[in-house]
């Protein structure tokens, strides 16, 4: 009977290490090779070749010749532009992410309250919009907020305006574009968070004289932390890098990183530059990655 | 009916008092007119089956559901239209929603802080509470760090720690295991009691109830079937349901034959003798159909027939329930029904009638119970 046993737990063992064999070879193919073609190009010389950079090995005269550039890295060090890129983009992602959290934690509290059939369909009116392409979607922003567009032809009408206000190609234009894509991101794990929560405590907190909204930032928030966590890197990581949104909805100056590093790779051709600007950011990012590690590791004891 | 009810520190009673109480979800009626007196420093129990409405009530008197109609007077107070924030009533839940995110202490100082109270006097108070329930060492815990009884003790600290006027207790052992449950029963009695609140319970297990209440109310499909002290309860139940919801009982259909003022005799085709009760059945009766009832440790067994012609009966033993203090003999009747006898086990090796032996049961004429079917 032991040796049976014995025998099924090395099976289970086994066919773990396939289960994980999987999404490693996934990672090692479309994270971690491309990482490393990164890290070689970061550290290589911009050059008139194909592909426009000079080789971190050579070999010639029987020697191979190892040639690490840092130049990329003290220009970007050296060009304030850089840095403003940035501060800029850190501080476009921090703000989006409150911004979707002040919307999308509401929403979510809702869904999460509501009864079990509302939550499905409420929960696929969410998500419904995701099914068109991204592209399109924002695209479609711009039909709604150019000076002649929907919303200011609407507000013109109702008078509340009689000026058509100046919204695309602004700040508040990708504030809106990129909420509106990333608020999915915010909601879906602040409902799977809420959705856990035991209604009994919100009465015991009622029950020894608390109020609703007492109940709510004394009992809810504080357990919906890892929600709100969780939400809030899935919003964060890739607003930093986000490139489509500040290039269609807001303006010619808008100085963020990743409109920067599509022009140095594409209009300069420059790509050791971009690649160390690329690998400058994902360090910028480590630190809410490893945050939001930290968060799924805790979320998965719990379930256990 | 005018019934003083007294407490057991004699003050009057009507301390809580529910009145009339309707309670409908859509088309299910929950609580179907209940009403209830209690008196001060009672323990109350409302004992019934699953789905009888009985946290329907509790949950009434907490303030989270609205009756459709009644009262509900606590203290002289009609408090139906408190909100539950606003209730001097404290409830502690049937899995005891402590709050994860905070220390023991911090989950029974959670309802001090919302009186605002200065902040030394909810320590004190806290300690107060901690030694109550003997939790001291364990103050900066958190909940998923005590065991199911520590649990039970916080969230009995922390219900108790606003001094309320009613302590509402929603199926208080449910979430422990059997042992566990008969220690805790009577250590929450004893807090219960020294600290000296009325409290309203509800359970479905019989045992509990008798074991920690002095008054018992049985609900049964919304409706409270009978109340009244355990001993009355067991003893002179009201109704069949109320007969066979607490303990077990022998029942036999059949119908008056004889009722005099001071004796009644009934026929009944499950028995092969005619039941005899030494005392009179009431008058009221125009439908003569009765269930006569007796309790298996009101009946005796033996290997000779009894004298008389009454209340005794013969079968086979068909099975025996060795329960270490007293066995249950299965006795199967000649006309194949089973009677049900408790016999002290009080000798070690007493020569006690075995298997598919032919025995007689018997009982005194006192013993049994007229009830209507
Ligand atoms: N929120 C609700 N919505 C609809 N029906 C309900 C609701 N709560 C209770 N009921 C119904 O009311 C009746 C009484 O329920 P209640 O929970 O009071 O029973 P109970 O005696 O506490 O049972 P249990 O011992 O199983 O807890 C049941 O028929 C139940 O289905
Ligand atoms: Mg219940």
């Amino acid at each position: 009977m032991k040796k049976v046993t014995e025998r099924l737990k090395r099976h289970a063992e086994h066919g773990k290490r396939w289960v994980i064999a999987v999404p490693t070879l996934w990672l090692m193919l479309f994270f971690a090779l491309p990482f490393l073609i990164v890290l070689k190009i970061a550290f290589a010389e911009s050059a008139i070749a194909i592909p426009p950079y000079t080789q971190l090995l050579t070999m010639a005269d029987e020697a191979f010749d190892l040639h690490v550039y840092f130049g990329n890295f003290i220009f970007l060090s050296e060009d304030a532009l850089y840095l403003t890129a940035y501060l800029n983009s850190l501080k476009m992602a921090a703000i989006s992410t409150f911004l979707c959290l002040l919307i999308g934690y509401p929403m979510a509290y809702h869904i999460a309250r509501a009864k079990p059939s509302t939550q499905t369909v409420l929960l696929l009116l969410i998500l419904l919009p995701s099914w068109t392409s991204f592209l399109i979607r924002i695209y479609a922003w711009i039909g709604i907020l150019k000076s002649n567009g929907i919303l200011n032809n609407a507000l013109m009408w109702l008078g509340v305006v009689d000026q058509p206000l100046t919204i695309l190609n602004t700040n508040v234009a990708v504030y809106i574009g990129i909420v509106y894509a990333y608020l999915p991101f915010m909601i879906l794990p602040l409902y799977a968070n809420l959705v856990k929560h035991d209604h009994s405590l919100i009465e015991a907190s009622q029950d020894l004289g608390a109020r609703w909204l007492q109940s709510f930032w004394r009992i809810t928030f504080p357990l919906s932390r890892n929600g709100i966590i969780a939400g809030s890197m899935l919003v964060f990581i890739p607003v930093v890098g986000e490139y489509v949104i500040p290039e269609l909805l807001g303006g010619t100056n808008s100085l963020v990183i990743g409109k920067v590093l599509w022009q140095e790779f594409f209009n300069n051709r420059d790509w050791p530059l971009a690649s160390s600007l690329a690998l400058i950011m994902l360090l910028l990012l480590m630190l809410p990655i490893h945050f939001f590690r930290k968060y799924q590791e805790k979320e998965w004891e719990e379930g256990k | 009916m005018i019934e003083p009810s007294l407490s057991r520190d004699g003050v009057d009673g009507h301390f809580l008092q529910i009145k009339s109480i309707v309670k409908t979800y859509d088309d299910v009626v929950a609580v179907n007119d209940v009403s209830l007196d209690i008196a001060k420093g009672d323990i109350f129990a409302l004992l019934g089956a699953s789905g009888s409405g009985k946290s329907t009530l509790l949950r009434m008197l907490a303030g989270f559901e609205t009756p459709n109609s009644g009262k509900i007077i606590l203290d002289g107070e009609d408090i139906v239209s408190l909100a539950p924030y606003r209730r001097p009533i404290n409830m502690m839940f049937q899995s005891y929603a402590l709050f994860p995110h905070m220390t023991v202490e911090q989950n029974i100082a959670y309802g001090l802080k919302q009186d605002r109270m200065p902040k030394a006097m909810i320590a004190d108070k806290v300690v107060q509470m901690l030694r109550l329930v003997h939790m001291e060492k364990y103050a900066k815990r958190k909940p998923e760090q005590l065991s199911g009884g520590q649990r039970q003790r916080v969230a009995l600290a922390r219900s108790l720690a606003k001094s309320p006027k009613l302590l509402l207790l929603d199926e208080p052992m449910g979430a422990l295991d059997k042992k566990l449950r008969n220690r805790m029963q009577l250590e929450v009695v004893d807090i219960i009691e020294s600290v000296g609140v009325t409290c309203v319970m509800v359970t479905h297990d019989q045992e509990e109830a008798m074991t920690m209440a002095n008054r018992i109310a049985i609900m049964e499909e919304g409706s409270i079937v009978q109340s009244g002290t355990p001993r009355d309860i067991y003893e002179a139940p009201n109704s069949l349901q109320a007969a066979e919801f607490i303990g077990s009982m022998n029942l036999f259909r059949g119908a008056i034959a004889v009722d005099a003022e001071d004796h009644a005799v009934i026929d009944s085709e499950e028995i092969n003798n005619q039941l005899y009760v030494s005392y009179g059945v009431t008058t009221a009766i125009e439908d003569k159909h009765v269930v006569f009832a007796v309790r298996p440790e009101k009946t005796l067994i033996s290997r000779d027939q009894p004298q008389g012609e009454y209340n005794w009966c013969r079968g086979v033993v068909h099975d025996i329930a060795y329960l270490g203090g007293h066995s249950v003999y299965h006795i199967r009747l000649d006309n194949g029904k089973i009677l049900y006898s408790f016999m002290v086990n009080s000798d070690r090796f007493a020569d006690q009638p075995t298997w598919e032996e032919l025995v007689y049961v018997y009982w005194s004429d006192d013993s049994g119970l007229v009830l209507r079917p």
